[in-house]
């Protein structure tokens, strides 16, 4: 985790390794940590936290690494997602409930349910998804809040 | 209800984890972590076959009040510790899955699902 100097309230980013579920997880719970400090209505919290681990779990199962950038400013946490990898190629596809192209070793341990862009989806006020095939996928995501209540 | 006395009635076998005045207030019971991240209430106890350290994580996530691993799954390497570090109460029981919801069932343990 390193923090930056922007106007946000905090900035954190979190680097993402491919294929490693034992620290899979590691970020949102970071973040999480993070927004119970400053404050944050818990229902604001599990939204966040519920997008950053599904993006990490799509980072560590598809891609090949990636980072997570956080910023939190007055009112609103913006979660900004970004790995080199295949790409999607068929980004509604990958929307839909229930669509996944994890492996069967993955999908045994309990991920690639077809639910995490789904989730994500949810979670957010504002949801952006672009990919390029061969290069990587980038996904923001902006919740809104108002701190301190 | 409180957990303790949910160990004391399924003669859950100790964990690491010193249970003190943890409350349960719901359950859920599912093995795809996506649909437990997404729908699981706060302080419910989390019934699954998933044994992998990433369980711990979701666990935490959702401010779980603990996890029973049902079936008589083998804890992987790396569960338990992980599950200290982030002081979550995990306990294997060789009871199947449907058995344990059962009896949290009788003990007044409700299916609770998180409002959106």
């Amino acid at each position: 985790m390193t923090a930056r100097g922007t106007g946000a309230l905090m900035s954190v980013t979190y680097e993402i390794v491919a294929g490693d579920f034992v620290r899979a997880g590691e970020a949102a719970s970071k973040l999480k940590r993070v927004l119970q400090q400053l404050g944050l209505d818990p229902t604001i919290i599990r939204r966040a936290a519920i997008a950053t681990y599904e993006a990490e779990m799509n980072i560590v199962i598809h891609s090949y690494g990636g980072h997570i950038s956080v910023d939190i400013t007055c009112d609103s946490i913006e979660i900004l997602c970004e790995d080199s990898g295949p790409g999607i190629p068929d980004i509604e596809k990958a929307l839909q409930e229930g669509y996944s192209t994890a492996s069967e070793d993955v999908r045994e341990m309990g991920f690639g349910a077809g639910m995490g862009l789904p989730n994500i989806r949810r979670s957010a006020d504002d949801f952006s998804i672009e990919s390029r095939i061969g290069q990587g996928t980038r996904l923001q995501v902006r919740i809104l809040h108002r701190a301190g209540e | 209800m409180q957990l303790q006395a949910i160990i004391e009635a399924l003669s859950l076998s100790a964990c690491e984890e010193p249970v003190e005045n943890s409350e349960v207030r719901g359950g859920y019971c599912s093995d795809l972590l996506s649909d437990v991240m997404g729908k699981a209430a706060p302080r419910s106890i989390w019934v699954t076959n998933q044994a992998h350290p990433n369980v711990i994580a979701v666990a935490s996530l959702i401010d779980a009040a603990a996890v029973i691993i049902a079936g008589g799954i083998q804890l992987e390497a790396g569960t338990m510790q992980k599950a200290r570090e982030m002081a979550i109460p995990v306990f294997a029981t060789d009871m199947p899955a449907f058995e344990v919801v059962g009896r949290l069932y009788e003990l007044g343990v409700r299916g609770t699902v998180r409002g959106v």
